[in-house]
């Protein structure tokens, strides 16, 4: 992020015409991607009874309910998913002025898994509501985990030691579920979780799901302003009047909130809180209020767009939709690292 | 930098080294006969004893000799071997992070053994062979790949992006392999996992004869190389000072390294945090010479699996938990003890 720092003033303009126009264009194009998710499918259902499915529903119909039932709140999660993914990333990215920050990186992911792997060895029979919340409260406490540890040393929360108690602590509570999975057998039908995937998500998990990551995103467009100014650094943030602790501490729980909620959902999927926000970055410029709800919309974009590409792969078998967008997330990683390998 | 002559001067073994390095020899044998004694079959120390000399029952000697010796030569020479080629990693890219796994050794050769495991008719008892074999391509091709991706042609190896490099290699493996895993059998997805997860599978000396080489050899060689190590962690500026050949000597750590990590993956499974935990706990032991600080880590090294196989082996009896879970289990904590104390 050097750079960024040294040559900001350029790079400082604000480009609210372009923003606008991006936001506008980026939710049209969400909406039609939404509409090919309903459409497409292994069941080849007409236009017409897509659009009957949904304003007027009939659920005699077998048509109706795959729509009502399985793509709608497929492709919706998706588009929400997204959104929460990318706006975690974006403001983890800001917020650690860590050009390579992501969701995973907070342990968020292992923490879930660890729970899942508990609750699928312990509990079998366990209701999706209470594994939701369940696993969302592993996330919790991976992120605790990585933050408290990260925290506690001599000079504070640095990108490198948040970077390095997020890899150990990962590390630790993958090991954790892996001895469970491989003890009690149950590997296989975690694999099907931590490949990540939009295609069980049942309106229940929707509904569960939806008030924390709409809050949650609420929260972010508030916070964007503060997340802007600690991306400037902690001198110039206490210098122009930002109240830094604060400040982090609510980015921190926002960031908590929505990966949580997403990974809850739909396993733990990487990269589009990485790649996301940069392209974001690249077309608004550094402002985060301009930012974060661009990153919201493009992340929605990647995921719908992304799972209905996962469907077209290998018809009928559904590819892994956390595979398919690490295949578009490892080359983009690559560049950054040949980018910002020179200053890190 | 202190005003050592470079090349040349020889360095004595301090004696501050040479009793660390005795106290961890203490410390392996007494984990070899503790070892010894454990397991399904418990046998009493001075059983043990007279076995070896000879005088135990035909069972006794058969787990003995057959089963239980040849997995704990096997864990103490994977040990060894991933914690100096994890050593010369830190050495290298001067970064404490640097391990085997990051360079996607573990990922690449993880990849064979399942693409192998997936395509091949299940026919453990000739496979089984070919395996590390197989797990060593795996590994040397993952490394080239990060290799060929993190250099530059202008600025050489940088170490941040050569680890950014890994990362994104790996990571880009792992989607492919669980791509891969979710098509297996059950059957068969037991023992990839198993093996990825780190066991001591190869209970067989014909497995101590397949990695003794390559320790024996690339062990002392690493040694015989331990100055120019000393001068590239020193720092660029140090390195470029010598001129060319310090690219051409890094290339040949970089292999020994590799082909250190690979042989010991391809038996051992991926054991990760061993190369990280073993430079480490070493580092803090005798100092960042890497005379003293090369067989210090092998000894570290192969104390920590050794130690990890044998509560693995106890833990959970009959069943057996992979030596790699133990190790992420006792090397994390410490890991973040270590971040916690440090000051930087």
């Amino acid at each position: 992020m050097m750079t960024t720092a040294a040559s900001s003033e350029p790079k400082l303009r604000s480009r609210p015409a372009a923003a606008a126009f991006i936001m506008f264009g980026g939710i049209a194009l969400l909406a039609l991607g939404i509409i090919l998710s309903v459409s497409y499918g292994a069941a080849n259902i007409k236009p017409a009874a897509v659009w009957q499915a949904v304003f007027s529903y009939n659920p005699e119909l077998t048509e109706h309910q795959i729509v009502r039932e399985l793509r709608l709140p497929r492709a919706l999660a998706g588009a929400l998913v997204g959104a929460c993914f990318a706006v975690a990333g974006a403001i983890m990215q800001g917020m650690t002025r860590n050009p390579l920050a992501d969701p995973g990186l907070l342990g968020i992911n292992a923490g879930a898994g660890l729970v899942l792997a508990v609750c699928f060895a312990f509990f079998p029979g366990l209701p999706f509501l209470k594994l939701i919340l369940l696993s969302f409260l592993g996330a919790a406490v991976g992120a605790a985990l990585v933050y408290g540890f990260g925290s506690l040393a001599g000079k504070g929360l640095t990108p490198v030691r948040l970077a390095l108690a997020g890899a150990t602590v990962s590390a630790l509570l993958t090991a954790i579920s892996e001895g469970i999975a491989i003890y009690f057998r149950i590997g296989q039908d975690l694999a099907f979780w931590h490949a990540g995937g939009v295609a069980g998500v049942k309106w229940t998990q929707l509904r569960v799901m939806f008030p924390w990551a709409a809050g949650a995103l609420a929260a972010a467009l508030l916070l964007s302003r503060s997340v802007t100014l600690l991306s400037l650094g902690e001198e110039v943030a206490t210098g122009l009047g930002g109240r830094t602790a604060m400040a982090k501490l609510g980015c921190a729980a926002v960031v908590l909130v929505l990966a949580g909620a997403a990974v809850s959902a739909v396993g733990p999927i990487g990269f589009v809180g990485l790649v996301i926000p940069h392209i974001a970055r690249y077309f608004v410029g550094v402002d985060y209020r301009r930012i974060i709800p661009v990153s919201a919309i493009f992340g929605g974009l990647l995921m719908v767009f992304a799972d209905i590409g996962a469907r077209m792969v290998h018809p009928p078998y559904e590819t892994p939709i956390g595979a398919l967008i690490a295949l578009i997330g490892v080359p983009f990683f690559l560049y950054l690292a040949r980018r910002e390998g020179r200053e890190l | 930098m202190n005003g050592e002559p470079f090349p040349g001067s020889s360095h004595r073994m301090p004696i501050r080294g040479i009793a660390v390095c005795a106290v961890l020899g203490v410390l392996i044998i007494i984990a070899f006969i503790v070892s010894m004694n454990t397991g399904f079959t418990r046998l009493p120390p001075l059983d043990v004893i007279k076995t070896l000399f000879g005088a135990g029952t035909a069972k006794q000697q058969i787990i003995l000799f057959d089963f239980r010796l040849p997995r704990i030569v096997i864990s103490v020479l994977v040990g060894a071997g991933l914690a100096v080629s994890g050593c010369i990693m830190q050495g290298l890219s001067r970064n404490g992070l640097a391990d085997p796994g990051i360079l996607g050794i573990n990922a690449g050769a993880g990849l064979m053994v399942v693409l192998f495991v997936a395509f091949y008719p299940a026919n453990t008892a000739s496979s089984i062979f070919l395996l590390p074999f197989l797990a060593l391509v795996g590994a040397g091709l993952a490394a080239a790949l990060v290799y060929a991706l993190a250099y530059q042609k202008h600025t050489g190896l940088s170490r941040t992006r050569l680890v950014l490099t890994g990362i994104a290699v790996a990571a880009g493996i792992h989607a492919a392999m669980i791509v891969l895993t979710l098509r297996i059998d059950p059957q068969k997805y037991q023992f990839v996992s198993v093996w990825l997860a780190g066991s001591i599978w190869g209970t067989n000396w014909k497995f101590v004869a397949a990695l003794l080489p390559w320790i024996l050899v690339l062990l002392p060689y690493a040694i015989y190389k331990s100055q120019i190590l000393n001068v590239i962690s020193l720092g660029d500026q140090m390195a470029a000072g010598l001129g060319a050949s310090v690219e051409k000597e890094r290339l040949r750590l970089l292999a020994v390294s590799v082909g250190l990590a690979g042989s010991c993956v391809a038996v051992g499974g991926g054991i990760g945090f061993v190369g990280l935990i073993g430079p480490h706990l070493a580092r803090r032991l005798v100092g960042p010479k890497h005379q003293v600080l090369l067989p210090a880590s092998a000894l570290a090294g192969g104390l920590l699996v050794i130690v990890a196989d044998t509560l693995a082996r106890w833990i959970m009896q009959p069943s057996e938990l992979p030596a790699g879970i133990v190790v992420a289990v006792i090397g994390a904590p410490y890991f973040l003890y270590l971040l916690v104390k440090s000051k930087e």
